[in-house]
């Protein structure tokens, strides 16, 4: 009896496995094709049937769009930019969520849904008064500007995600620190922070990728000196002529840096994401 | 001594700083099109003949540069100083006063040798508010050999029954050989492009004289059944996701007998990716009869914003790129099949020119539309695939998805129709065109 249990376990151990590794492939797989198809010259990228992995693999690709476009500028904007808007709204964030998760009011819920309720409309909705806002203020192209403009749009991701991990935190942590006679300030640095640090960790990263991959106001707002790895895409994009091959080299120049960054910091992340998931 | 110094160091700074003060910098918003990628490795030629200018590109994919520059002009955003826009984008912002007029180029620069057709369609009120840098219209590429191996020639001026014939008898779907593709992508630069102007050679139109949409009319369902009928029985399966890179791929991999689409395609077509390269005709976008061929027109054009702080210096840029002697540079650094084509009558009169085998095509396909009259009756807009109001990239797209969804068999002829008709009337009334 204790045998058959052990094989059924083992059984669907294995079923589920295969049916893990399945999905992952699956949502892997147009990553992969890019990769591949970055390799292959614009005829081959074409070509029906596909073929796989035997072609003449070619670094061309590389070579052109190297010498096409300055890719460390791009690199270096999207760099600032999405690190400095997630830096910048974790800061405003933390404040924000603490006081939500801890001292909550009537109506917490209700700001924390209106706060979401901003990220419901369609950015194109508010592009032409944010243009003029810019055009006004010189921020029009420029890294200040698209620091500014990604953290308000991510900021309420920001303060939800951050709020549900301070919500994991017992209050009695804080009460004590408090009657120990910690002010709000070292309460929220000594305590709460080193507490929250998988959870920050997580939110971090999130937004950094989330940051990296916009793609509507980065392209709107900047046009030369600020524009970021997605314009660099966009760039090689063409309805008329097929540039596939090229057009995959840059994306995956582009998704690289930030697909080894996830690599990296997966154990972080995955941590981040799980907890406070099982209630 | 130190005075000399002093003196010296005086002069330097101050020379410094009117060199400082001279540079400067424009930038250009451009599509990711191989002639203007030509023309961007090109630019040193440029600014080592204006020392004063930089130049800083910005190339972008059609869709989302026509978004950006559309929102930087309606705003006066001021981020570019050159545009490259199109035949469907210069009236609306001409009229409206967005952009540079450019009569005043100098002599040398020739502005009677533009194209009539592609100049009239780049003039409001006798002002030229662009200058072309390529100039398209579509054609016919077919499969010489297929067309051989059926025993059939092609016209140099087909008719739509030639068309049909051809495509009937080219078609072999066991060997993944299609006698036609023609696009079938909806959206108002995809599938309506082809369709409207196919519609032009059925004596269609979208619009009477009193802006009435026309799609209840017996031109239109005669299109759109040609079009539907050839497709369906002779085109590629899947079509309704096909644009202008589906059907190259195609024809590339030999798998069309024909495609109507932009002339541009031709360059590709005999490319070295192409594996039918030394087996295609061309001949010009079919008609029916009635006065009116079914090909497009279309130019790439560069244009100064309205309000930029470097005008001088914008133009001389316009100047040198859609000049004379840049299309000599490009022939003289990559050979005359990669100049851009479709812009100077002089190009065209160059015997070295006339040895490419789509030169004559090419500019028989563009003398041959008239965008300020491009319908057999009388309309009240311009352009030939498109018709040149605000409004049109909006409905167009939605007729579009109705076109796209009757290729697809979601939706039947009639309806696809009426909805059309539906459509353009409850859009063309909102916005006042209709009273």
């Amino acid at each position: 009896m204790p045998d058959m249990t052990r094989k059924t376990t083992s059984a669907r151990k294995a079923t589920v496995t295969a049916l893990a590794w399945t999905v992952g492939f699956l949502i892997f797989f147009p990553v992969l094709w890019t990769i591949l198809t970055s390799f292959k010259t614009e005829g081959e990228a074409i070509a029906a049937p596909p073929s796989f992995l035997f072609f003449d693999w070619t670094v061309e690709n590389y070579l052109t769009v190297n010498e096409r476009s300055d890719y460390p500028r791009h690199f270096w904007n999207s760099v600032v930019i999405s690190v400095g808007s997630t830096l910048l709204g974790v800061l405003i964030a933390i404040p924000a969520a603490w006081s939500l998760a801890f001292v909550p009011g009537r109506r917490t819920r209700d700001v924390l849904m209106w706060m979401l309720s901003t990220k419901m409309m369609p950015a194109v909705g508010v592009l032409v008064p944010m243009y003029l806002i810019f055009r006004d203020t010189g921020l029009l192209d420029t890294k200040t500007g698209l620091v500014g403009v990604l953290t308000l749009v991510n900021l309420p991701i920001i303060v939800w995600m951050l709020y549900t991990y301070f919500k994991e935190i017992p209050a009695e942590i804080l009460e004590a620190a408090r009657m120990d006679g910690a002010s709000l300030r070292s309460e929220i640095t000594y305590v709460l922070a080193p507490m929250a640090v998988p959870g920050i960790a997580s939110t971090i990263l999130l937004n950094i990728i989330l940051a990296w991959n916009e793609a509507f106001w980065t392209l709107n707002l900047a046009a030369a000196k600020a524009a970021p790895l997605t314009a660099f895409i966009a760039s090689y994009s063409s309805p008329e002529g097929l540039f596939y091959a090229k057009l995959s080299a840059a994306s995956t120049m582009a998704i690289a840096p930030i697909l080894i960054l996830g690599w990296f910091s997966q154990k972080q992340l995955v941590r981040g994401l799980t907890f406070g998931a099982v209630k | 001594m130190t005075l000399t110094l002093r003196a010296l160091l005086g002069a330097s700074v101050a020379a410094g700083l009117s060199t400082a003060a001279l540079a400067e910098t424009i930038t250009i918003a451009t599509v990711n099109n191989g002639d203007m990628i030509r023309m961007q490795g090109l630019t040193s030629e440029f600014t080592a003949a204006n020392p004063g200018i930089t130049v800083e590109w910005v190339t972008l994919e059609e869709n989302v540069l026509r978004q950006k520059v559309t929102t930087d002009i309606a705003t006066k955003g001021g981020q570019f100083d050159i545009m490259t826009i199109g035949t469907y984008e210069v009236p609306i912002w001409g009229k409206q006063g967005w952009l540079v007029s450019l009569n005043d180029l100098p002599a040398e620069y020739d502005i009677d040798d533009l194209l009539p057709a592609i100049r009239g369609g780049l003039t409001v009120d006798g002002n030229l508010y662009a200058a072309p840098f390529y100039g398209e219209s579509s054609m016919v590429m077919y499969r010489t050999d297929l067309m051989e191996k059926a025993g059939l020639t092609m016209p140099e001026a087909p008719t739509w029954a030639d068309i049909k014939a051809a495509a009937a008898a080219m078609t072999d779907k066991e060997n993944e050989v299609y006698g036609i593709c023609l696009r079938g992508k909806a959206g108002w630069g995809e599938n309506m492009a082809f369709l409207t102007a196919m519609s032009n050679s059925y004596g269609a139109r979208w619009f009477d004289m009193d802006w009435k949409p026309q799609f209840d009319g017996a031109a239109w369902k005669a299109t759109l059944t040609d079009y539907l009928d050839m497709m369906n029985n002779y085109g590629p399966p899947g079509a309704s996701n096909n644009g202008f890179n589906e059907n190259l791929a195609l024809f590339q991999q030999g798998k069309c007998g024909m495609w109507i689409d932009a002339t541009v395609a031709a360059s590709f077509v005999t490319g070295a990716d192409s594996t039918v390269a030394d087996k295609v005709g061309f001949a010009l976008a079919p008609d029916n009869g009635l006065g009116r061929r079914s090909n497009w027109l279309w130019a790439w054009s560069l244009a100064i914003p309205a309000g930029t702080q470097k005008e001088a210096s914008a133009k001389k840029f316009v100047e040198w790129a859609t000049s004379k002697a840049y299309l000599e540079l490009v022939a003289s650094k990559e050979g005359w099949a990669n100049v851009p084509p479709g812009t100077r009558t002089s190009l065209y009169e160059n015997p070295e020119y006339a040895k490419i085998p789509f030169a004559k095509m090419t500019l028989d396909s563009i003398n041959s539309a008239d965008p300020t009259n491009p319908a057999v009756d009388p309309v009240p807009y311009v352009g030939v695939q498109f018709v040149a109001i605000p409004e049109f990239q909006g409905l167009a797209t939605a007729v579009g998805q109705q076109f796209s969804a009757a290729l697809a068999g979601t939706t039947t002829l009639e309806d696809a129709l009426k909805n059309a008709q539906d459509l353009a009337t409850r859009e063309m009334t909102k916005a006042g065109y209709i009273k």
